[in-house]
């Protein structure tokens, strides 16, 4: 679903990504993960290459219109706005003949706090809530709108081991209920393999291997990647 | 004594230290700004109040006003947008735009009167083409809101810029894969972040605003009645020994530093949550 090749971090990047797949971007830092989802977002440009979604040619498409959702790793919660209204965020932008009424944005909230767990928590700000709960809200705000791809970026990094594994197991829970494509950055292995479908590991801007959990342990493509993943 | 804290100075010591801050803020700050409104009640409240009503002490008045009230919502405006410019984007000058917004700050206010009337007066640049025009900047109205808005650009976007880079770029990015345009990224995101800091250098740039003397000076042309802001007339009143007067209008430009510092306290002290959680 989406191509690259080339850039000064990122170096022949191609990944096919199909509908609904749960995909884990691995490798160590400066790897190119970072990038390489930005690049997906549209919050960063790539020298060259292309960015295919579903047939359609995105890659000069502003973020906005892309109709992702991303999760930031330091969430990037808006610290004036209650969790209510984060998550309600992209639905009250939207132009007024294409916005939802009030209760009907209201309502939304109350399923997607649901979702996440979170019910009775909108009317808290960002800052009376743990790191677990807020990530929890940048989920829930990215999912508002409905979009057809989800992108995390190292979403449970700054988390303990306890909150990290409850979320995951929320996100693959979420990610079967919707059905939508989500791509997962992470430098933790046992994480990718536990979570994606695919994993695509990557190393000094190149991806190394693309295959199933199952399929890269069994025969891992080269010497680095048989070090990463043991 | 505690030797927990290896900073302690001796009781001593640090007794002579608080007296002599003290001391130095008495003499330097609270004699000068008491006996400001000591001088303007000296003859009692009654002349203190016929002084500050006087036609031309109201005319003066109203035109600190009126020129604040121009000056401070354009460097509001500008403000935003160089702030905006410079700690959201990277463009090629950057650091000599930073460097220019300081600029008004090096300057002397006196020799910022003259470049407008080096600008705009009768032999300036462009003196005969206002001329013919009919219009008059120097002397006037726009020459003094000029060198207002000259004098105080830097305080609203000088207090900005450094939250905006603080704040970085996430929020901004988060709001946009959220769908959000250029104008919502502002509106929505960026100035209710900075919202404090825009509050409080809106304060420090009205302060300064009405109480600016030397710019306005050199471009007003002291007309009573007519282009004395406050501060010049309180100049004027002075040279004309009429110092109950002189000090009368003193008095309110002291009551606006005043009412300004309060506001500042009262500002940092509702909002001391957010600033503690930000570091300050
Ligand atoms: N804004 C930038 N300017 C220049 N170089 C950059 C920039 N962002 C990233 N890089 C470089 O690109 C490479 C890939 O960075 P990237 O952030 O994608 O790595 P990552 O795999 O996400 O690492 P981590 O696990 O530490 O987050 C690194 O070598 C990094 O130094
Ligand atoms: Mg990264």
């Amino acid at each position: 679903m989406k191509h690259f090749s080339t850039y000064p971090a990122l170096n022949g990047v191609s990944l096919d990504i199909g509908p609904g797949e749960f995909v884990a971007l691995l490798g160590p830092s400066g790897s190119g993960k970072t990038t390489l989802l930005r690049i997906i977002a549209g919050l960063d440009f790539p020298d060259s290459g292309r960015i295919v979604f579903a047939g359609e040619e995105v890659t000069d498409k502003p973020a906005a219109r892309r109709g992702i959702g991303f999760v930031f790793q330091h969430y990037a919660l808006f610290g004036h706005m209650t969790v209510a209204r984060n998550i309600a965020f992209g639905l009250s932008i939207l132009p007024r003949r294409k916005r939802p009424p009030r209760h009907e944005i209201a309502r939304r909230v109350e399923e997607l706090l649901e979702l996440v767990q979170l019910q009775g928590c909108g009317e808290r700000y960002p800052a009376q809530l743990s790191g677990g709960q807020r990530q929890r809200v940048a989920l829930a705000r990215a999912l508002a709108r409905d979009p057809q791809i989800l992108l995390l970026d190292e979403p449970f990094g700054a988390l303990d081991t306890r909150v990290r594994r409850e979320l995951r197991s929320a996100l693959r829970r979420i990610h079967e209920n919707i059905g939508l494509t989500t791509i997962f950055v992470t430098h933790d292995h046992e994480e990718a393999f536990a979570l994606a479908d695919r994993v695509a590991i990557l190393s000094g801007g190149r991806i190394e291997q693309f295959d199933t959990p199952q399929g890269i342990q069994e025969a891992p493509a080269s010497s680095f990647v048989e070090s990463f993943v043991s | 004594m505690s030797r927990s804290n290896p900073l302690q100075e001796s009781r001593t010591a640090r007794l002579g230290l608080v007296l002599l801050a003290l001391a130095y803020v008495g003499l330097v700050l609270l004699i000068p700004l008491g006996a400001v409104f000591a001088e303007a009640f000296a003859e009692g409240i009654g002349a203190w109040y016929a002084a500050i009503t006087e036609p031309d002490a109201l005319s003066a008045i109203r035109l600190t006003l009126l020129v604040a009230a121009i000056a401070v919502p354009l460097n509001l405006v500008f403000g935003i947008a160089a702030a905006w410019a410079i700690a959201k984007h990277d463009f090629r000058g950057k650091a000599f735009l930073t460097t220019l917004i300081d600029l008004p700050f090096s300057v002397s206010p006196v020799v910022a009167g003259l470049i407008f009337i080096l600008l705009f007066g009768g032999q300036g640049w462009f003196g005969p083409l206002l001329q013919d025009s009919g219009l008059q900047i120097i002397f006037a109205l726009p020459g003094m809101v000029l060198a207002t808005i000259f004098v105080t650009f830097p305080f609203i976007a000088r207090e900005v810029i450094p939250l905006m880079e603080e704040q970085g770029k996430s929020d901004e990015e988060a709001a946009l894969t959220l769908g959000a345009s250029g104008w919502q990224l502002l509106w929505h995101v960026t100035l209710p972040n900075v919202r404090w800091g825009l509050l409080y250098g809106v304060l420090l740039a009205n302060a300064r605003a009405m109480g600016e003397f030397g710019a306005v000076s050199v471009v007003s042309g002291h007309i009573r009645g007519e282009t004395n802001t406050m501060p010049l007339q309180v100049e004027v009143l002075y040279n004309e020994y009429n110092f109950v007067a002189a000090f009368a209008v003193a008095s309110l430009l002291a009551l606006l530093a005043l009412v300004t510092l309060a506001l500042k306290s009262y500002l940092e002290w509702r909002h001391r949550d957010v600033l503690a959680a930000r570091g300050h």
